[in-house]
C-alpha cells in the first residue's frame, strides 16, 4: 500500500499562462495546512484564487497531530469538519506523571454543549488530505480555485499595486502577477527570505526526538506528559494516540547530541523499549529530531504580501499552538481579503496583522513559558519545578503551576479597531467583543452552523428587523445553554458576529443606527 | 499591601520551627523545602500584589546585602 504522504496529489501540469503572463487577485505560496485553509475559504466566498506549492504530496511523516476544537469549527465552515473528526482520535483527558509516580489527571473540556471536542489527534498528512479533497470538490462544484504542484516561487517584486512572482517549474520558469500574494510557505519561508526580512525570536538550546510508532498497546486515548521519568532520566517525555494505531512518542534529549545519530533505528529502538516495557511490539513509521524556536516577524503585512501560519510565526510544540494558530490565520484573512477584493479599503488588512500579531504574541508566550516549565534553564528554576510536581499530587494548588503544554484556543481580539464597545451590561465576558463565538446547542443543531461564515446579527429573545443590507439576521430563542453563553444577566442580547465567528459587538436590543456603525465599523471602514 | 511590621505571635518559637524543619538535612533537602514553602505560602496568600511587593522587598534586601 503506498501511504498517502507517497501519493501525488497536485501533480504538476503545464497552464496557459506560461507562456502569457495572467493577473490574480490572490496567490497563495505553500499548499500546507494553512495554504489549503486559506484557499479552501477564499474560493467559498467566490474570490479566485491560485495555490503555488514546490512540491506535489502532502507533508512527509505525521508532523502537527493536534487539532484544536476551534479549529475543528473552521474545518466545519470550511466543509471538512467531518472527515476531520470522523478520521482523528478524539482526546480530551491527560494525566501527569513525575519521576516514577502518577501525580494527576486532568480533563480540558469539563463543559457539555459543544459540537466539537477540545481536541482531535490526527497525522498532518490526513489534514492536508482531507483539505485537498475538500478544494477539489470545490473545483468540481465550479469554484475559482487552482492548486498547481511543482510551482516553486523564486522571486518577489512589490510593485505599486500588485506584486509579481516569478515561478520554477519542471518546463522552467514563468511569472504572474497578483493583487495579493499571502505566503504561507512555513518557518523557512523562502518568500521571507525574497523580501529580506527579519524572523526573529528566541533559540531554545534542546532537542527533541519524535517518533511515530505502530503498536497495539491497550493505553488510554489520554495525552501522557513525563516529567524526569525513568526511562529518560532528567528529561520529558509525551505519549499521544493517533488515528491507524499510531502513537506519537516524544521524548527530550538534551542539547549536546549527535543529531544524526540519535535517528537512528538502532539508537531509538532501546529508548522506546525503556519506555514502553519489554512486552509490547512496535515498528518505527517516522522518526525526527527537531529543536525549535519562538519568534515572529515584526509585522504579518508586508505591502502587497501577507504572512500567514509558521512562516508569520512560529512556537514550540507545546500546546499545539503551530497550526491551530495558522489556521486562525487563514480564518482571520479571508473575509478580510474577499472584502478588499469586493472593493472595501485596504486599511482592514491591517487589522489582519494587528489582530494575529497580538494572537502570536500570546502563543509565543505560553509556548515560552511552557518550555521554561520543561525544560528549566537554572538548578533554581528546576528546584521550583521539581517542587511544584512533587506538591502536585497532595496539593490541587500545585497543579494550575505545572505546564507541560498550555494547549491551544482561540485568542480574544480585544482592543481590535473592528470591536464596538461593549454595550451589554452583564454579558458574559467569554462572548465580549472581540472573543470567538462559543458553540451552544441550538433548537435545530448547533449555533456555529447557523453563523456560518458571513456577517451575522443575533438575536436572543430580541426583535430584529426581517433583513438588513450585508448582514445575515438569526433569530435565536431564549434556550438555557445559548443564554448562560450570551445573555447572561441581561435579559435578550443582539449580537453582531464577523465572518470568522469572532463577536463584533452586542447590545441588549437592536437600535439601527448602533448596529450600522458597528458593522461599518467591523468592516473596516471607519478605520 | 503587604505587612511589613511584626505580625507573628511568638517570634522566637516560629524561627526555631522553621530551623527545625531543616535539622539534619543537607542543602538540597533544605532547598527543596524552601521552594515548597514557598509555593504553599504564595498560594495561601493568593494575592498577586502582595506577592509582587514581597518578592521586591526579598530582591531589594539582597542586593543591598
Amino acid at each position: 500500500m503506498t501511504a498517502i504522504f507517497q501519493t501525488i496529489l497536485y501533480g504538476y501540469e503545464r497552464v496557459p499562462e506560461q507562456d502569457r503572463e495572467a493577473h490574480h487577485p490572490v496567490v497563495v505560496v505553500g499548499a500546507g495546512p494553512v495554504g489549503l485553509a486559506l484557499a479552501i475559504d477564499l474560493a467559498q466566498r467566490d474570490v479566485p484564487v491560485v495555490v503555488l506549492d514546490e512540491n506535489d504530496k502532502v507533508s512527509f511523516g505525521s508532523r502537527a497531530i493536534c487539532f484544536s476544537k476551534r479549529t475543528l469549527e473552521i474545518c466545519d465552515r470550511l466543509g471538512l469538519g467531518h472527515a476531520c473528526v470522523g478520521k482523528g482520535v478524539t482526546w480530551c483527558k491527560g494525566r501527569v506523571f513525575f519521576d516514577e509516580r502518577e501525580v494527576y489527571g486532568f480533563d480540558l473540556l469539563p463543559e457539555e454543549g459543544h459540537r466539537r471536542p477540545a481536541f482531535v489527534n490526527l497525522q498532518q498528512y490526513f489534514f492536508e488530505q482531507f483539505l485537498v479533497e475538500r478544494l477539489r470538490e470545490l473545483q468540481a462544484g465550479g469554484k475559482p480555485l487552482e492548486i498547481r504542484g511543482r510551482n516553486r516561487v523564486s522571486e518577489v517584486f512589490q510593485e505599486d499595486s500588485s506584486a509579481r512572482l516569478s515561478v520554477e517549474t519542471p518546463d522552467g520558469p514563468y511569472s504572474l502577477t497578483a493583487d495579493w500574494v499571502i505566503a504561507c510557505d512555513g518557518a523557512n519561508s523562502p518568500v521571507r527570505a525574497m523580501l529580506g526580512l527579519d524572523f526573529v525570536g528566541r533559540v531554545f538550546e534542546d532537542n527533541f526526538l519524535i517518533a511515530d510508532v505502530r503498536m497495539d498497546a491497550d493505553f488510554p486515548t489520554e495525552r501522557w506528559f513525563w516529567f524526569d521519568p525513568p526511562f529518560n532520566r532528567g528529561q520529558s517525555a509525551l505519549l499521544h494516540k493517533q488515528p491507524d494505531g499510531i502513537w506519537r512518542i516524544d521524548l527530550q534529549l538534551g542539547w549536546n547530541i549527535d543529531r544524526e545519530a540519535e535517528k537512528q533505528p538502532e539508537r531509538v529502538i532501546p529508548r522506546l523499549r525503556a519506555m514502553l516495557g519489554p512486552d509490547v511490539g512496535f515498528e518505527l513509521e517516522w522518526v525526527s529530531v527537531y529543536t525549535f524556536q519562538c519568534r515572529r516577524m515584526e509585522r504579518f503585512r508586508h505591502g502587497r504580501v501577507l504572512f500567514a501560519g509558521d512562516s508569520a510565526h512560529q512556537v514550540s510544540p507545546f500546546g499545539a499552538r503551530g497550526a491551530n494558530s495558522g489556521i486562525q490565520d487563514a480564518e482571520n484573512l479571508a473575509w478580510k481579503l474577499a472584502l478588499v477584493l469586493n472593493g472595501n479599503s485596504e486599511a482592514i488588512l491591517d487589522t489582519y496583522d494587528a489582530e494575529r500579531v497580538a494572537a502570536a504574541d500570546e502563543n509565543i508566550l505560553n509556548s515560552t513559558r511552557s518550555t521554561d516549565f520543561i525544560t528549566p534553564k537554572s538548578p533554581v528554576s528546576r528546584m521550583f519545578r521539581d517542587a511544584v510536581l512533587g506538591l502536585s499530587e497532595q496539593a490541587p494548588f500545585a497543579r494550575p503551576l505545572v505546564n507541560s503544554g498550555r494547549l491551544s484556543v482561540p485568542s480574544v481580539y480585544d482592543g481590535s479597531p473592528l470591536n464596538t464597545q461593549d454595550a451589554l451590561i452583564g454579558g458574559p465576558p467569554r462572548t465580549r467583543p472581540g472573543a470567538p463565538c462559543v458553540d451552544a446547542p441550538v433548537r435545530d443543531g448547533w449555533l456555529l452552523d447557523r453563523l456560518g461564515g458571513d456577517f451575522v446579527l443575533m438575536g436572543i429573545g430580541a426583535a430584529l428587523p426581517d433583513d438588513l443590507d450585508g448582514v445575515r439576521v438569526v433569530r435565536l430563542e431564549h434556550e438555557t445553554t445559548l443564554a448562560r453563553r450570551y445573555v447572561g444577566g441581561a435579559t435578550a442580547a443582539v449580537y453582531l458576529i464577523r465572518p470568522d465567528q469572532h463577536v463584533a459587538a452586542r447590545w441588549p436590543s437592536y437600535e439601527a443606527e448602533a448596529v450600522a456603525e458597528a458593522l461599518a465599523r467591523a468592516r473596516g471602514e471607519l478605520c | 499591601m503587604l505587612t511589613t511590621e511584626p505580625n507573628l505571635p511568638d517570634p522566637d518559637g516560629f524561627y526555631a520551627e522553621l530551623l527545625a524543619l531543616h535539622e539534619g538535612r543537607d542543602e538540597a533537602e533544605s532547598h527543596a523545602i524552601n521552594a515548597r514553602l514557598v509555593l504553599i505560602l504564595a498560594n495561601h496568600i493568593g494575592d498577586r500584589k502582595v506577592l509582587a511587593q514581597a518578592m521586591a522587598l526579598a530582591a531589594k534586601v539582597s542586593d543591598d546585602g
